[in-house]
């Protein structure tokens, strides 16, 4: 992809002058934690002993950790899936109206906005007041006028409140799919869909034999990131729950590990178990790197 | 980089719209799932906005939905929850010190990542390729890994709670970013130009300033639009290297503790979370070609 003309290569301390600072930074505040994190995790709460695997033997015991575990398992199938087929539909049937450009800005507009604010519109979404007063949250308006009790949305264990934990994720990440989701698709060349059309195929065969197929890779992509966000998210619950009534997950528990517990040791190993599980990724994307280097 | 449309509303223009398919496409069915997801997407935000505006008693006694009611009874609106908002619970405060920490730790990523970009792209040094691969690899690097050590050595350097704590940890986690995203636009600028350059007599600075910066506007902008959202609407590094220090907390910590604080008024916490969005919501809706196309260089290189 990089042509690099050979008589520009000159002098080698220019390119180490002027990586040098964003390398220097990378390395403390990256790498070097990296390496500190996964021994810290085979020290006690406050570092001072060796304590092998039990902070490990630990989290794989503790009812906290374990359903922080489920819960991020089911973060992981259902926003993802959420997010890429919401994506992929938005992306494939906006293309197909004339107010595309409104209804794109609306749905990527939440992208633009902290998760702490996300938490708080949809706390206020969530609000619960008791049956015959009046409901101050949008949802159990909406149940009130088709005659139901109004739901308790964030305490309600135990899938309740985490689904509705997760339709907050998938209302900020939606439109992050299907702006990628999009332009891939727009990316696919029409006569192959008008063709398929011509010889009788109806929308979602050619999506199916057409569309989808050429989209697959960008999906693979946009699922990919999904599953990263996944591992991170932590401002939602922190804002919304705290992790109480068992929305815990695994980022959350770890900052009650480290603020409220103090215990660095059981805190560490859970980083180093989000980042064992991001490793696979980063693989893939060097990978994926490096063939579009050959290329 | 590809030449696909890159922006929302470019995009509407660029492609086939369904009045030109007239098959079997079931038009209004598309029209429903369009609308009702747009209403699902934008109501929460418009309950949070109308709530803002509303008496405390009325936010607390009734619908926000409401107010629609009789949309031009203005007597129903008052903007007495900003004020106490802004006057009492920090806000203020809290928006002053988001700008204090985005705009520093907007600007030196990109500055420091340019600089990398550039030495990655079309210098030599040693270790130029692995430390590229390493910088590939950091991109989803979860946070928590780096949390406890850093903040050991903010604790130990007298760090923590600082303005200078923020600015570098945010420069840091930004770079790799912004380092991946500006080599890969400074590698698609023709060769020849530094060529011709250094045959001039330039050195690699004048080259980096007086040519491949100039050429890089819309690669900056799309990267300063990322950092900068990423930055503001951060709450994680906030709460872990400021801590309780309120007279630097950001607007998403001062949010965050006033959920704690105010748990069940919303007219407070509707008005504060909105005081979080303004700039955000501007920023994205003047740049949003930007930030579009930074996502698209970010994620699927073309």
């Amino acid at each position: 992809m990089i042509k690099r003309v050979r008589s520009m290569r000159i002098g080698r301390g220019w390119g180490a002058l002027f990586a040098g600072p964003a390398l220097l930074l990378v390395g403390l505040y990256l790498v070097y934690p990296t390496m500190n994190t996964i021994y810290l995790s085979f020290l006690d709460q406050r570092s001072e002993h060796f304590v092998g695997l039990d902070n490990y033997a630990r989290i794989l015991t503790s009812e906290a950790t374990l359903s922080a575990f489920r819960n991020n398992l089911l973060w992981l199938a259902v926003f993802t899936v959420g997010t890429v087929v919401l994506g992929l539909m938005l992306a494939v049937l906006t293309d197909r109206i004339k107010y595309e450009a409104v209804a794109k800005s609306i749905i990527f507009m939440p992208m633009a906005i902290s998760f702490a604010g996300a938490g708080v519109i949809w706390k206020f979404v969530y609000a619960y007041t008791p049956p015959g007063v009046n409901q101050i949250g949008l949802l159990n308006q909406i149940r009130a006028v088709f005659g139901s009790d109004p739901v308790a949305w964030l305490i309600a264990r135990p899938w309740i409140n985490n689904l509705a934990l997760i339709a907050v994720g998938i209302w900020i990440w939606t439109g992050f799919a299907m702006v990628i989701l999009s332009a891939a698709y727009k990316g696919i060349p029409r006569e192959l869909m008008e063709s398929a059309r011509v010889d009788g195929a109806n929308e979602w065969q050619v999506f199916r034999s057409i569309s989808f197929p050429a989209l697959a890779p960008t999906v693979a992509v946009v699922a990919t990131t999904m599953m990263i966000n996944v591992l991170k998210v932590f401002d939602i619950v922190y804002v919304m729950t705290n992790g109480n009534f068992g929305t815990e997950v695994l980022a959350n528990r770890m900052y009650k590990e480290m603020f409220e517990f103090r215990n660095y040791g059981q805190a560490s190993a859970i980083a180093v178990v989000l980042f064992l599980a991001i490793i696979p990724v980063m693989l893939v994307s060097i990978r994926r790197f490096r063939e579009q280097e050959v290329h | 980089m590809s030449n696909r449309s890159h922006s929302v509303s470019e995009a509407s223009n660029a492609s086939y719209k369904a009045s030109n398919l007239s098959f079997n496409m079931s038009q209004p069915l598309v029209h429903l799932v369009v609308i009702l997801m747009s209403l699902a997407w934008v109501l929460p935000t418009l309950g949070l906005l109308t709530s803002s505006v509303r008496p405390p008693q009325a936010v607390a006694n009734s619908g926000w939905w409401t107010v629609f009611l009789n949309p031009f009874d203005f007597t129903q609106f008052t903007l007495a929850n900003y004020r106490q908002v802004l006057g009492q619970t920090g806000m203020a405060r809290g928006f002053l010190n988001s700008l204090a920490i985005t705009l520093p730790a907007t600007f030196l990523p990109m500055l420091l990542g340019a600089f990398a970009a550039f030495a990655f792209a079309w210098l030599d040094f040693p270790g130029r390729k692995a430390l590229f691969i390493i910088v590939v690899g950091l991109l989803a690097v979860p946070l928590q890994i780096s949390l406890i050590p850093i903040l050991r050595l903010y604790s130990r350097a007298g760090l923590a709670g600082t303005f200078a704590a923020i600015w570098l940890a945010h420069t840091a986690y930004g770079l790799p970013f912004s380092v991946y995203l500006l080599r890969n636009f400074f590698g698609s600028l023709p060769g020849e130009l530094f060529e011709a350059a250094y045959i001039d007599g330039a050195s690699p600075a004048a080259a980096f300033f007086r040519l491949a910066l100039p050429m890089s506007g819309a690669a900056l902008a799309s990267l300063g639009i990322f950092q900068f959202l990423w930055v503001w609407n951060d709450l994680l590094v906030a709460l872990i290297y400021l801590g309780g220090s309120s007279s630097v907390a950001p607007l998403t910590l001062v949010l965050s503790s006033l959920v704690g604080s105010y748990g069940q008024q919303w007219h407070v916490l509707t008005a504060a979370a909105f005081v979080t969005m303004i700039v955000p919501l501007a920023v994205f809706f003047s740049l949003q070609r930007y930030f579009v196309r930074g996502i698209l260089a970010g994620s699927v290189k073309g």
